[in-house]
């Protein structure tokens, strides 16, 4: 299918020696199609963040087929089709916040005009515009996760990762940054993987919710959103939306107690 | 402690690395001791190319023929190491004294100072920038009015030297850990309406201990240091650094270097004192380091 | 700080905190001179013993051995000797000599000492191979064998101011090392993993992350060196000799028992050593600056 944006086939994934083995993930099959919003939902040791660097190319495969881009992921890697959003910001201290997110762009060795173009139209979608001389310390947690975003979208890569960027913040900045997330995913047109601890925050945000369980680390199921867009406070209240938290939990305990697979 | 899941944290392409062979620079990581296996993997195969340095060393300056005044043999270093032995090691004994006498009175008296700026705010805040200043000056320079005060050939001028370069460095890391305290703790000490008194012993004290040692262990290094150099500025001759200085003057280097060799071994035996001192006194401290993670 | 005392202070003072440490550091300097003349005075009461023993208070406190706190700045603004330059010239050469020599040993040092430290963090096994010589290198008491080494030198016919130099550079190149790889390392494991998601290449993640991300680092150990340095240079100085310098200084100054010229002496090694720290830390708010977030 041209339209996936990822492909796993069979995926696994062992860390360690003969002796003291643990099979992170194992027979991963999933297809990501473009413009889709996924969250990776699970409990501690499912693997989520393990499949999220498989598909990053920050860990390779023991078993199965990758592909991301219609590539191998070290090709997308290395064609920077993606961008990576981390639990902690991850921004460089001595850089401004422009500085910041034009340092993939840096990297990437693209001129310094277009640099400063692209950076200024990335915070102005972040709505941070005037922070851009600012310097990270300066800004608040949820800020300093904007700015990581507009770094990752950077490069206008097809493909978006994140790994619980919210997790460290509080419970309204975080309600507030997801209704931020969306407006940018639906305004920049990037497939989004996300993963999460939390189950109202991958019912919001997603079309689809991927519940995996752990030992090893397994999908037990995969569950349609089909919430309209977009999506606001009322969203949060409506009784669909309860319906489907109820059904991501289920589906969690049940991968938890080992009934049924995907 | 629960292992780190590896599912969830690791990534391979970082390498893990240990760097607990560095042990307190500057204070920075107190109390940070080298674990065993660590010490033995990274000083193994050097103590064995150590050897073959020393082999080679030796075959070499045999075999070029290179004057002694040029480079030593090992061998004659040792050779003067044995025959001089009750010379140097007596030397070795008399500036041990001052270094440890110095010592002694710079770490009492920066400790109590330590403690006096737990007890007035007022103290802390002028000293601490002021010892900081003083200590990037050349402290060596004060061997010679020392000499004048204290008597050129009395071991206290030399005392008074090395107590002033032991003094700030142990007061310095001694008021931090006194004061770089987790608030948490203090909090949990005042909703038990512990009195100063109650929080200094609970809290400040424990917290303190290992960049105490920490500051101990550098202090005991420049303590024979700062004898033998304060030596070089006049006094008796039955000194190392006087020793040292004459032989070397007369151009006899394997004599100089074999009582260099004593300086090194007073230098790591007071060294390992002050470890395992610290041991004893922070049991907790150094089997928590032992453990993975953390 | 994170006493709430120090909040106390730090929130009701009216003065920033870099006023409050100049006061401090100059409201300690008032009390040591107010506690070196009161011992004068009462020393002199006591008639420079011990009181109730026959034992001489050490130091004296008569004026010929500790003179006056204001003599001896005076004496600095006093010619040297008769029709000789002013004692403040005179000190201020000897002390340039000084600082010169160290500070060539000392960039030298710190220039091979990150050098190291980067290749140590690019090869493990370089790392595993070297690192242990370069912790062993210092169980030699450099200072302590400064003059040995310079008269080695100049039996070598190194001249004595390189050899001086190679001394402060030996005694740099350590401490910069270890904190040059410490800083390398420093940056979270997440932002390594962001550099590879970039696809930088190694030297890119070198200097555009773990480099400056070290940069604390290595200021902490070139603060430390500074000083080291300058302890170097003078017992590097003391054989017989060397015209010039600090250490030359203080030996004259010592055999001709004027203890004003000494104590003067002394002052003018004391401001070289703090001014050469001063002016790394000059450096290091220039170049760090971004990243000082605390004070």
């Amino acid at each position: 299918m041209s339209d996936a944006v990822v492909v796993a086939r069979g995926v696994g994934k062992v860390f360690g020696t003969d002796t003291d083995r643990v099979e992170a993930l194992r027979g991963i099959d999933l297809q990501i199609a473009r413009g889709e919003f996924i969250s990776l939902i699970g409990p501690s040791g499912c693997g989520k963040s393990t499949l999220l660097r498989l598909i990053g190319d920050l860990l390779q495969p023991s078993a199965g087929e990758l592909v991301v881009n219609g590539k191998p992921p070290r090709q997308a890697r290395l064609d920077r089709d993606y961008g990576i959003v981390f639990q902690q910001p991850t921004l460089l201290d001595w850089r401004t916040v422009r500085a910041n997110v034009e340092l993939p762009l840096e990297i990437m060795g693209v001129a310094r005009e277009e640099r400063a173009a692209r950076a200024e139209e990335m915070l102005a979608l972040v709505q941070l515009a005037e922070f851009a001389d600012h310097h990270p310390w300066q800004l608040s947690g949820g800020m300093q996760q904007r700015v990581a975003i507009a770094r990752a979208l950077g490069f206008r890569p097809a493909l978006l990762l994140m790994d619980e960027p919210f997790g460290a913040l509080d419970e309204m900045t975080r309600e507030l940054m997801q209704q931020e997330l969306l407006r940018i995913w639906t305004e920049t047109e990037t497939t989004v993987v996300f993963v999460t601890h939390s189950i109202p925050e991958a019912v919001f945000l997603s079309t689809r919710v991927v519940v995996m369980s752990p030992r090893p680390g397994r999908i037990s199921a995969v569950i349609d959103v089909p919430l309209a867009h977009p999506r606001d406070v009322e969203t949060r209240e409506s009784d669909d939306y309860y319906r489907l938290i109820t059904e991501v939990r289920e589906a969690l305990r049940r991968g938890e107690t080992g009934e049924g697979r995907r | 402690m629960t292992p780190r899941d590896p599912t969830e944290r690791d990534v391979e392409l970082l390498e893990s690395h240990e760097t607990d062979i560095f042990a307190g620079f500057e204070g920075d990581i107190p109390g940070e001791p080298g674990r065993l296996e660590t010490w033995i993997r990274a000083y193994g195969p050097a103590a064995a190319a150590f050897v073959v340095v020393l082999a080679l060393w030796e075959i070499l300056t045999r075999a070029l023929d290179i004057e002694t005044f040029l480079l030593p043999k090992p061998s004659e270093i040792l050779d003067r190491f044995i025959t001089n032995a009750p010379i140097i090691w007596g030397h070795g004994f008399r500036t041990l004294v001052e270094a440890l006498g110095g010592f002694v009175i710079g770490g009492t008296l920066a400790v109590a100072m330590a403690f006096a700026t737990v007890r007035w705010a007022a103290i802390r805040e002028g000293l601490l920038p002021f010892a900081i200043a003083a200590n990037t000056m050349p402290i060596i320079a004060l061997a010679p009015i020392a000499n004048n005060w204290f008597n050129v050939t009395s071991p206290l001028s030399k005392m008074a030297v090395v107590s002033v370069i032991v003094f700030f460095p142990v007061m310095i890391n001694t008021t931090r850990g006194l004061f770089e305290v987790d608030p948490g703790e203090l909090d949990l000490l005042r909703s038990m309406a512990a009195t100063p008194r109650e929080v200094l012993r609970h809290v400040r004290i424990p917290n303190a201990l290992p960049y105490f040692f920490s500051a101990l262990k550098v202090a005991s290094t420049l303590s024979i240091i700062g004898a033998i150099v304060a030596e070089y500025f006049g006094g008796p001759q039955d000194v190392l650094g006087q020793y040292i200085l004459n032989r070397a003057n007369l151009f006899q280097f394997p004599d100089a270097w074999a009582a260099i060799l004593v300086a090194s071994i007073l230098g790591i035996a007071f060294y390992v004192l002050i470890v395992l001192v610290e041991r004893l006194a922070m049991p907790w401290h150094v089997s928590l380091r032992a453990t993975e993670g953390g | 700080m994170t006493d709430a005392s120090a909040d106390v202070v730090a929130t009701t003072s009216r003065w920033s905190p870099r006023v409050r440490r100049i006061m401090g550091f100059l409201g300690v300097l008032v009390v040591v001179v107010v506690i070196w003349e009161l011992y004068k005075v009462v020393g002199k009461a006591l008639g420079g013993v011990v009181p109730g023993t026959e034992l001489r208070l050490r130091p004296p406190p008569d004026d010929r051995i500790m003179p006056h706190t204001w003599d001896v700045v005076l004496q600095l603004f006093r010619p040297v000797r008769r029709n000789g330059e002013l004692t403040v010239l005179l000190l201020g050469k000897a002390a340039l000599f000084t600082l010169r020599e160290a500070f060539v040993g000392f960039v030298v040092g710190g220039l091979v000492g990150f050098g190291l430290g980067v290749a140590f963090v690019r090869s493990t096994l370089a790392e595993r191979a070297f690192m242990p010589y370069v912790v062993a290198s210092q169980t030699v008491p450099i200072i302590a064998i400064a003059p040995m080494v310079v008269v080695w030198g100049g039996k070598l016919d190194i001249p004595q101011w390189l050899s001086v130099a190679i001394i402060a550079a030996y005694l740099t190149f350590f401490p910069v090392t270890i904190n040059t790889v410490r800083g390398l390392r420093s940056p979270a494991p997440t932002a390594m993993e962001m550099m590879r998601s970039y696809a930088a290449s190694p030297s890119q993640v070198l200097w555009k992350l773990q480099v400056p991300a070290a940069l604390p680092y290595i200021f902490t150990a070139l603060k430390v060196s500074a000083t080291a340095s300058v302890i170097g240079a003078i017992v590097g100085e003391l054989p017989a000799g060397f015209r010039d310098g600090l250490a030359r200084a203080l030996l004259e100054f010592s055999q001709q028992f004027n203890a004003e010229k000494l104590l003067a002496a002394i002052l003018m090694s004391a401001i070289a050593g703090i001014l050469f720290v001063g002016i790394v830390t000059w450096f290091e708010h220039r170049l760090v600056a971004a990243a000082h977030r605390q004070e």
